[in-house]
């Protein structure tokens, strides 16, 4: 592939791996997924399925007890898995920038959050100070932070949660990267704001043609987001589909049993009010995945084979992919 | 029992309730501010019946809920409960046995260090069953009621996944048998394929054992499927009220309208105007006029200038907004 028909990222067969005491888990098995130029993927899943490692992996942020165990992770082509260190943080923030759920924690408490957006035109364009803390201002008016002079020069803890993922999302965005992580980017803010941070992300990115992977458990808000999406159950992904399907014809049985567990609004008076249809058991942990399909203790469809092979991903009609031996 | 005369009569009625706290203040800076957690707010539940109270942090829903629960003190007005006005000189232990709370996060509220068995038990013979048969039958009971087994009693919280430690929280509001359980967004830290679990079991519950409950989320799917009226909640005050149908079908208040609008669903696609704008005010500093005018897609310069009250617009469908008339058209979500 080359031109304009090869991916911006394309992650291969990733492999994850979890080093404790008592061995090496499997946390992230065999993830492959590609993000086209300005495109918008989701990744969906519960706590502890491997989502968010993956969008640490891609940064190149993968710390002890974790460590990439196979695959590859390319940039326009290029496999960017095994670069050093110095090569690594030129990447962060100009190609490929991430914003994270708690932007509190993200931020430096220390530093005027106009002095943390200018870092990055002196730290990446080699901006001098002055001329990058006036672009920072102009930052903050796109992200439509009032009054953005003054609250340049005040500090996080200054500001409510709702501006602090405003003056984040100016952070990732202060060098058009080509790619846009955000994980849970809004699950600490309240519902209007969410709305409002989600729609500005969106806005801004579609301006700038910059691709975003969306990492979130809520399966409204990455389908409303994202033009597709990937459910990860267990460190696999279980299926992937374009967002106007998968809330009408969700293919694997776990992604058919979430849409089914939601109580959506207006489903009552529609339909009155219905027993929930519940998954059974529980979301199994890292160091305790099943056999074979690792969704097949909570399977309603589980046969045989379910509980020795694993399914390999089967593509559907348009470009959906599951990963299933009783899928449909 | 004549205080139950009617059926229509309220569990719980919450009076023009007022909680201010005082923030700074001392020596060297003057007169304390006071912040309006809680600024007249009235409320009733009757027997068996759900409230669903929905707003976003800041509005004064917790605070509510603990003085219900006799924790805080009111300002002014009063909570009444199951006929006795709650808070004074009320016996504590009288509240308890009446209403229970659930909350969040089943992994900081329950004491790691101690057994189920004990965190069910203690307020039982907190509240006088000294019978060690009784206090273990009626333990293992409860286990079975939530859908744990008797024999996990002498585990502790760790041993449980999350979803099991919230049958755990249920299990320990419901052993005194209370009327009323205040649920504060009871699935909302779970994961979302355990969520369906929870709620059938509350609902079971509830038919089963007659409770009311008072359930506080911002998740309106659970909202509306938990709940047979609604109270939507800001800075403090009920901005609209009334059966879940009229609140989520017809909703007149713009707030309620925008909340609905926010969910990331395909089907508020076409509610794009209704959003809010900004952010929530401090409720030490609230703008002038209805509290919401900032926000508010549809305010004028008559919201700016003056508070509307809460009235009528149907029956007991109540908003405060100067325009609710114009709001009659149902949502289209």
């Amino acid at each position: 592939m080359s031109g304009a028909n090869m991916p911006l990222l394309s992650v291969e067969d990733l492999h994850i791996s979890l080093t404790t005491d008592a061995g090496r888990f499997p946390a992230v098995d065999g993830v492959s997924f590609t993000i086209a130029r300005g495109e918008t993927v989701g990744l969906v899943g519960e706590s502890g399925c491997g989502k968010s490692i993956t969008a640490l992996s891609i940064m190149g942020l993968l710390r002890d007890p974790l460590g990439l165990a196979g695959g590859k992770i390319k940039l326009s082509g290029q496999e960017i898995q095994n670069l050093p260190a110095s090569q690594l943080r030129a990447l962060r923030g100009k190609r490929i920038a991430m914003i994270f759920q708690e932007p509190m924690t993200a931020l430096n408490p220390l530093k005027a959050v106009g002095t943390q957006i200018a870092e990055m035109f002196v730290l990446h364009q080699g901006a001098s100070w002055r001329e990058a803390e006036s672009k920072a201002v102009d930052a903050l008016t796109q992200v439509k932070v009032p009054a953005p002079a003054q609250r340049a020069k005040d500090f996080p803890h200054q500001l409510s949660g709702g501006m602090r993922q405003r003056v984040m999302i100016a952070i990732a965005l202060a060098c058009e990267p080509d790619l846009l992580i955000a994980d849970e980017p809004t699950t600490a803010l309240d519902v209007t704001v969410q709305s409002e941070i989600v729609d500005l992300m969106k806005e801004l990115c579609a301006a700038r043609g910059t691709a975003i992977l969306m990492i979130s458990h809520d399966l409204g808000l990455v389908t409303d987001t994202c033009k597709r999406v990937c459910v990860m159950y267990a460190g696999r992904i279980v299926e992937q589909q374009d967002s106007e399907r998968i809330f009408n014809s969700p293919q694997h049985p776990y992604t058919q049993g979430l849409v089914a567990s939601l109580p959506r609004l207006g489903m009552r008076a529609r339909h009155g009010r219905r027993r929930l249809t519940e998954i059974a058991g529980v979301v199994p942990g890292i160091t305790a995945y099943p056999v074979g399909c690792r969704f097949h203790p909570r399977c309603t469809r589980r046969t045989e084979i379910c509980e020795t092979v694993v399914p390999e991903l089967t593509a559907l009609a348009e470009g959906s992919l599951v990963r299933c031996h009783h899928h449909g | 029992m004549d205080k139950h005369a009617g059926a229509d009569q309220a569990l719980l009625s919450v009076e023009d309730l007022a909680v201010y706290f005082p923030i700074g203040g001392g020596v060297f800076s003057g007169r304390p501010q006071m912040l309006r957690a809680v600024d007249g707010v009235s409320l009733s539940i009757k027997p068996g019946e759900s409230l669903g109270l929905v707003g976003e942090s800041g509005c004064g829903k917790s605070t509510l809920a603990l003085s219900i629960l006799g924790l805080v003190d009111a300002t002014t007005g009063r909570v009444v409960l199951d006929g006795k006005t709650v808070g004074g000189d009320t016996d504590r232990r009288d509240v308890a046995r009446t209403v229970q709370m659930v909350f969040q996060d089943p992994y900081a509220s329950l004491n790691p260090r101690q057994t189920v068995r004990r965190t069910l038990a203690d307020p039982l013979r907190l509240h006088g069953v000294s019978n060690a048969g009784e206090v273990a039958d009626r333990v293992a009971e409860m286990l079975r009621q939530v859908g744990l087994r008797p024999d996990q009693a002498d585990l502790y919280p760790h041993e449980f996944s999350g979803g099991q430690r919230q049958r755990i929280g249920i299990a320990r509001a419901l052993i005194l048998k209370p009327k009323l359980v205040i649920c504060d967004e009871p699935v909302s830290a779970l994961d979302v394929s355990i969520r369906a679990q929870i709620i059938n079991l509350l609902l079971e519950l509830q038919a089963e054992m007659g409770l009311s409950y008072l359930m506080i989320s911002h998740d309106l799917g659970v909202v509306e499927h938990m709940s047979d009226r609604v109270a939507v909640m800001y800075l403090g005050r009920i901005v609209e009220t009334g059966g879940w149908r009229e609140i989520f079908e017809q909703p007149r208040h713009p707030y309620t309208r925008a909340l609905i609008a926010a969910i990331p669903d395909p089907l508020t696609r076409g509610l794009a105007r209704e959003k809010a704008r900004g952010e929530i005010p401090s409720p030490l500093n609230p703008p002038p006029g209805c509290t919401f005018n900032p926000r508010c897609p549809h305010a004028i310069d008559h919201c700016r200038a003056a508070a509307p009250m809460l009235s009528a617009i149907d029956d007991g469908h109540l908003v405060s907004c100067w325009r609710a008339d114009e709001f009659a058209t149902p949502i289209s979500a």
